[in-house]
């Protein structure tokens, strides 16, 4: 190895043990700050519960209208808030690595697009009918937003095959289909009724408000299932670092391996997505923040989904406790991730992907 | 990869010269048509005599909005090409130092606070956000002492992004009043701006193509690598500077007289290096001139598309724009950093 890589942000020098050690670490203090601020989300609200309120429910000595509060209307958002950050954390990990690019959020793979266009067409197009059954606006959302989801990041990968995927080539065609989805998404919010596009923008910004134990399962499963999955494809991110020659090389089916990273990717983001609305910047913020709490030279996975959980929690948390009205969670969590993240970059002597 | 060295200049010079017919082709289609048709003869005879009938349509419309896509487009494509030049990064949009941000809240807060709509009002509030904006971004990355390497600048003006955009969207969301003004806004538009209004910015854009020609030979050093840029004799600190007041002075230009058309910059750098390669001195006129071409071919087909009415240019662009990029990207040999 020689010595003339950036020492300060790649720290070779330091025996395998120990960087081990730094990233055990940096995850365990992340989980046990997200089951902290689980637990303050759980007594921070517009009607202020004690801890020991919460211990008692949930102990089932608690009154039943605490129950209620605590089972079906601060359980389901904390638990939501988690599994949400998780995911969009998660998902950021593995396209800042795929891509190695530190600005290569999901976003690229047009998931974020397709989202935000299937969800402001329901309301927009669907704003008059919907207006007489709030309960299908609910329900319609959620599915609108995975579909958008789902059929555009088909798209793009659709597009991007030329007898196999490369990823700068997958970046340039997610950015041009994004910014097609973008503009129309734009042009329907410029053009609908004032209260539409109001509505519109309040989905838009990311809100952890309309969750319920219903858009919780779905999010569940997909990180259940695809935390797994990504996990298996550490190794093989690690070598993907070094370039798809050396990959090659090496012996990893390139062509599957991505395929598989970026599926992991695109569902979890289309699971946050429509349980919450796009809470965009997650997905860059988590995985940055985690890299350089472990100090390593790719984002580690869990300790990046701990952090997007972290964010997410934590912000809607603060927001409920500290804040008068309802502030939408994708506002603070870049109140609350993006100075944290500069704070870091002024300490640090420099950074990677 | 290897265009740089496999384009010729004789190849380079041809590409150039077609960019420039393509944009004096694109200048006179944008005065001809819209949704008053005009022939050539007319538009001429009202350039040079402006008592005409249609004097008023030809000065008071089709020109200002001809100079000014030519001005923004050209300004976005050279600020894209030294963005992604000075992060190194395919991704970089001149928006990325949060300017374009900084511009949106500081024209949200304008709406806001002093209920501020007129062009001139947006004009200067949209470059006093865009400079502070930058100005922060480049501080942050500095403290880090991140200017060897690209990539604290990118982040950073990320983050800084995210938290203007943040507080922009709180202040939509608490006011309908400035949710209507802005929502036009963030759209992008080249209609109903005079050529009056233009001057202040017309000067941040020269002196920021200024600054992007003395950029030029750093961004040549600077693809080496920061090391081998260093051990050249370049000074980072001043290459740095130079190209931050290239990209604030381009963009914050652009922003302020059409509302953030970020698309061009992104993209126009990546066609114009398929067409010229990567070295500085031709990719960053090439990028200008793309730009140029995209926004006021996109401009003229929004006055068409839709009868009388009319779709906004940045609308068309991200649309048409948009997929036009795949189509080419998949089509093409695409050039890497």
């Amino acid at each position: 190895m020689t010595a003339t890589v950036d020492r300060g942000t790649l720290d070779r020098g330091t025996p395998p043990a120990l960087r081990r050690g730094r990233v055990l670490a940096a995850t365990l203090t992340c989980l046990v700050a997200v089951v902290l601020a689980g637990l303050y989300g759980i007594t921070a609200g517009s009607s202020s519960l004690t801890v020991a309120d919460v211990a008692a429910v949930l102990v089932g000595q608690g009154t039943g209208g605490q129950e209620l509060i605590v089972y079906q209307l601060r359980m389901p958002r904390v638990v939501g808030g988690i599994l949400v950050g998780a995911a969009l954390g998660l998902a950021g990990a593995l396209t800042q690595t795929f891509a190695r690019n530190p600005l290569a959020t999901p976003d690229i793979l047009g998931v974020t697009s397709g989202a935000s266009f299937g969800a402001v067409l329901a309301i927009v197009v669907g704003g008059g009918t919907y207006a007489v059954a709030p309960g299908l606006l609910t329900l319609g959302l959620p599915a609108m937003a995975a579909l958008g989801a789902l059929v555009t990041s088909a798209v793009v990968y659709g597009l991007a095959w030329r007898g196999g995927i490369d990823s700068f080539r997958l970046i340039l065609i997610g950015i041009g289909t994004t910014a097609a989805l973008t503009g129309l998404t734009q042009y329907m919010v410029a053009r609908a009724q004032i209260t539409e596009a109001g509505a519109a923008t309040q989905w838009l910004v990311g809100s952890l408000s309309g969750i319920s134990w219903a858009s919780v399962w779905p999010v569940l499963a997909a990180l259940v299932v695809l935390a797994p999955l990504a996990w298996s494809q550490v190794r093989d991110l690690g070598i993907g670092q070094l370039g798809d020659e050396v990959s090659i090389g090496l012996g990893v089916s390139l062509q599957r391996h991505r395929l598989l990273v970026i599926l992991c990717a695109v569902l979890l983001v289309a699971a946050a997505v429509s349980a919450s609305g796009p809470i965009e910047f997650v997905a860059f913020v988590a995985p940055q923040i985690a890299l350089r709490l472990a100090r390593t030279d790719r984002p580690p996975l869990a300790a990046s989904a701990l952090v997007g959980a972290l964010v997410v929690v934590g912000g809607d948390g603060l927001a409920r406790g500290l804040l008068p009205g309802e502030v939408p969670v994708g506002i603070i969590t870049a109140v609350v991730g993006a100075p944290y993240l500069i704070w870091l970059l002024t300490r640090s002597r420099g950074g990677s992907a | 990869m290897l265009t740089t060295t496999t384009t010729g200049r004789p190849r380079r010079a041809l590409a150039v010269a077609a960019l420039l017919v393509a944009v004096a082709a694109a200048c006179l289609v944008s005065l001809l048509l819209g949704s008053n048709r005009l022939g050539l003869g007319t538009v001429l005879t009202a350039l040079v005599d402006r008592s005409q009938d249609v004097g008023d349509v030809v000065w008071g419309s089709r020109v200002p909005r001809t100079v000014l896509g030519l001005l923004v487009g050209a300004c976005m494509g050279v600020a894209g090409a030294v963005m992604q030049g000075q992060t190194r990064n395919p991704l970089a949009d001149p928006g990325i130092f949060g300017v374009t941000a900084g511009a949106g809240l500081a024209v949200v807060i304008g709406l806001y606070v002093f209920d501020a709509s007129s062009v001139l009002a947006t004009l200067v509030l949209a470059l006093v956000g865009a400079a502070v904006a930058s100005v922060v971004v480049f501080s942050v990355a500095a403290l880090g002492r991140g200017l060897s390497s690209p990539v604290p600048l990118a982040i950073a003006g990320t983050a800084v992004s995210a938290l203007l955009i943040a507080a922009t969207s709180y202040l939509v969301l608490a006011d309908e009043t400035t949710l209507a003004g802005y929502r036009i806004w963030v759209v992008g538009s080249l209609s109903g701006r005079s050529l009056t209004g233009i001057t202040p910015a017309l000067v941040f854009a020269v002196l920021g193509l200024l600054c992007a020609v003395a950029n030029m030979r750093s961004l040549d050093t600077l693809a080496l690598g920061t090391e081998l840029a260093t051990g050249l004799g370049e000074s980072l600190l001043r290459a740095r500077l130079v190209g931050l007041a290239a990209i604030t002075l381009l963009t914050a230009s652009a922003v302020a007289l059409t509302g953030p058309i970020g698309f061009v910059g992104l993209t126009a750098p990546h066609l114009a290096r398929a067409l010229v390669g990567g070295g500085h001195r031709w990719l960053l006129p090439a990028s200008g001139l793309v730009g140029a071409v995209v926004l006021l071919v996109c401009d003229v087909v929004g006055r068409l598309i839709a009868g009388t009415a009319e779709v906004e240019v940045g609308v068309v662009l991200t649309v048409l724009g948009g997929v036009a990029f795949v189509l080419i990207v998949r089509r093409g040999r695409m050039a890497r950093l």
